[in-house]
């Protein structure tokens, strides 16, 4: 296992399946994706899309008889080999999920500032830059920086939607999973967070998975097409969407079925 | 569009709803009122329990006044009665039983829904909620049998060995066996099915996207219960712990058996002492005296109200979980 990452790509999947129970819902996907772009994956319900998504990080493999085999590359490391902590590789990789989940009972400043607790930093100056900071990058500040202790449950979907982007820039992962983030978003919050994975990827690699055509249209620089666990075709978005080399993924994208 | 025509309909459904209600049926209308009178049975009933109460200590109110709560004698021959002594003893095994049993019902109720595979869960969870249907006499028996002699010859001696000290005297004293401790112990144990089916319940309600989020910014497991679960049920915990406390000041036999029947107060836990409930299962077969029983009859009274007053804050504590979760 030598020069696995002579490429400049961030993340390399390798022959990746994944299983819940008896059910094989991804098929050997490999697939690059390059630093600091935004990776949309795309495809009807139960494709297998989130399940990708999910064993980026690992987390697939916590829900009961759920589990993923292949390989994973981040950083010169494979993420799927014996020796790795699934806790430790989360910390670099961030997730946003479909719903808007901040952590109840807890302020808009603990919030964001959990994930630094779990990493053991609880110097309070510390804590209360990286909080600014991250809310700043997830473009809420200006709207929560007077009642950081209101809870974060408070806030409006869209604003709890981007409370979780910055819970997860705040450990300053290199790499960041959404998973359909805006599925429960009314239109004016969606295209806010649309607009922020614009800013955000000139720090962060983004890979999202998304149910909107025209969204994955709008904001990505490449589009992977899943269907029934298959990656069926991958490229630059413009490509995928104009002449995709392969006839599901027209008849996908022209609304043929899906 | 047109309000008059949107009236006359609305009307026109009022009128059919309002005739069928008329057409209903003979045994539907039985039914309701069998049903409201058992509800308000129930409230009539709570009511009578404590009039009554009222009623049989009214000798023992106007004789002793608020004395009663402040006294801690209780000398039946003499014919001096206060409640103090046996408030201390619920009070303090009370307490005790639900330091031991709130971490014991949270591991319980954390194990089961968090960490077990589902059917050991099922099989565990239905063990746990066994020791609720077992008879309070048994507790008792188990407890005066071989609980109270295993304190007697290892816990408290070990206890009074490396904590008995003189400027915190709870663990000094002569080794009894029964006692304030001996029935924190065997209180704790009956409440635990209680407090940790609760707990389980406020736990069920967290979202599993909660715990999720915690594990994807790098949680272990332990640190996405504390963080999620935990955090977020802080409330009904302290519900379902009330709850608790209320169903063990007022728990009966299995005290009677072990708290060891002596009404004083005592710094030791090791000592002997009797509770509310205790006291009125020992001595009322043999309460004679008018102003004796009615004695007794007025801790009934403050027992009941306790116990009223702590499962309603329970209650309200739970409840506003619940609301909350739904939002």
């Amino acid at each position: 296992m030598t020069a696995q990452n002579s490429n400049s790509a961030v993340l390399q999947i390798r022959q990746l399946d994944a299983w819940f129970g008896q059910h094989h819902a991804v098929h050997g996907v490999s697939l690059e994706i390059e630093p600091k772009t935004v990776t949309a994956i795309i495809g009807p319900s139960g494709c297998g899309k989130s399940t990708f998504i999910r064993c980026l990080n690992r987390l697939h493999e916590e829900v009961p008889s759920a589990r993923a085999s292949g390989q994973v590359w981040l950083e010169n490391q494979d993420i799927y080999a014996s020796d790795v902590d699934p806790v430790r590789i989360r910390r670099k990789i961030g997730m946003v999920f479909q719903k808007p989940n901040p952590f109840p009972a807890m302020s808009i400043f603990d919030n964001v500032a959990a994930g630094l607790k779990l990493s053991g930093i609880r110097r309070r100056s510390v804590l209360r830059e990286v909080v600014e900071r991250s809310l700043r990058n997830a473009a809420l500040w200006e709207e929560v920086k007077d009642k950081l202790t209101a809870p974060g449950t408070s806030l409006s979907g869209g604003q709890q939607q981007r409370l979780c982007i910055a819970r997860a820039l705040a450990v300053q992962p290199p790499v960041l999973l959404m998973d359909e983030p805006t599925s429960a978003l009314d239109p004016i919050s969606t295209a806010k967070i649309e607009e922020l994975i614009q800013e955000l990827k000139r720090e962060v690699t983004i890979v999202i998975v998304t149910h909107n055509m025209q969204q994955a249209a709008r904001i990505s620089d490449k589009t992977a097409f899943f269907l029934m666990g298959d990656l069926v075709e991958f490229g630059d978005t413009s490509t995928v969407f104009t002449v995709p080399k392969e006839e599901r993924t027209e008849r996908y994208i022209t609304g043929k079925f899906g | 569009m047109v309000p008059e025509e949107k009236l006359a309909a609305v009307s026109a459904v009022q009128n059919v709803t309002a005739h069928s209600h008329r057409e209903k049926h003979f045994s539907d209308r039985l039914f309701f009122w069998f049903l409201r009178a058992s509800g308000l049975g129930v409230l009539a009933l709570l009511l009578s329990i404590g009039i009554f109460l009222f009623r049989a200590s009214q000798p023992a109110i106007e004789y002793f006044g608020w004395n009663f709560l402040s006294s801690q004698n209780w000398d039946p021959v003499a014919k001096d009665f206060g409640a103090l002594a046996v408030v201390f003893g619920t009070v303090v095994s009370s307490v005790l039983a639900m330091l031991i049993a709130t971490p014991m019902s949270i591991g319980v109720a954390l194990f089961l829904n968090e960490l077990a595979p589902r059917s050991v869960a099922r099989l565990a969870g239905f063990l746990v909620e066994m020791l609720a249907a077992i008879p309070s006499v048994v507790y008792g028996l188990w407890g005066f049998f071989l609980l109270a002699p295993w304190m007697r010859s290892t816990v408290q001696p070990f206890l009074g060995e490396y904590f008995g000290f003189d400027f915190f005297p709870i663990f000094l004293g002569p080794p009894y066996g029964v006692g304030m401790l001996t029935a924190g112990v065997i209180l704790s144990i009956m409440v635990t099915p209680t407090v940790s089916s609760i707990c389980r319940e406020v736990f069920k309600a967290v979202p599993r996207a909660n715990r999720e989020a915690a594990l994807a910014l790098g949680a272990t497991r332990w640190e996405s219960m504390k963080v999620s679960v935990l955090r977020a049920s802080r409330v009904g915990i302290v519900g379902a712990v009330i709850l608790g406390l209320g169903r063990a000041l007022g728990e009966t036999m299995a005290v009677t058996m072990v708290i060891g029947n002596r009404t004083e107060i005592s710094s030791s836990l090791f000592a002997p002492a009797q509770s509310m409930a205790s006291i009125i299962a020992s001595e009322y077969p043999e309460a004679a005296e008018k102003l004796h029983l009615a004695a007794l009859a007025e801790i009934g009274l403050l027992l009941f109200g306790v116990t009223f007053v702590m499962n309603a804050i329970a209650r309200l504590f739970v409840w506003q979980v619940k609301r909350r979760v739904k939002g």
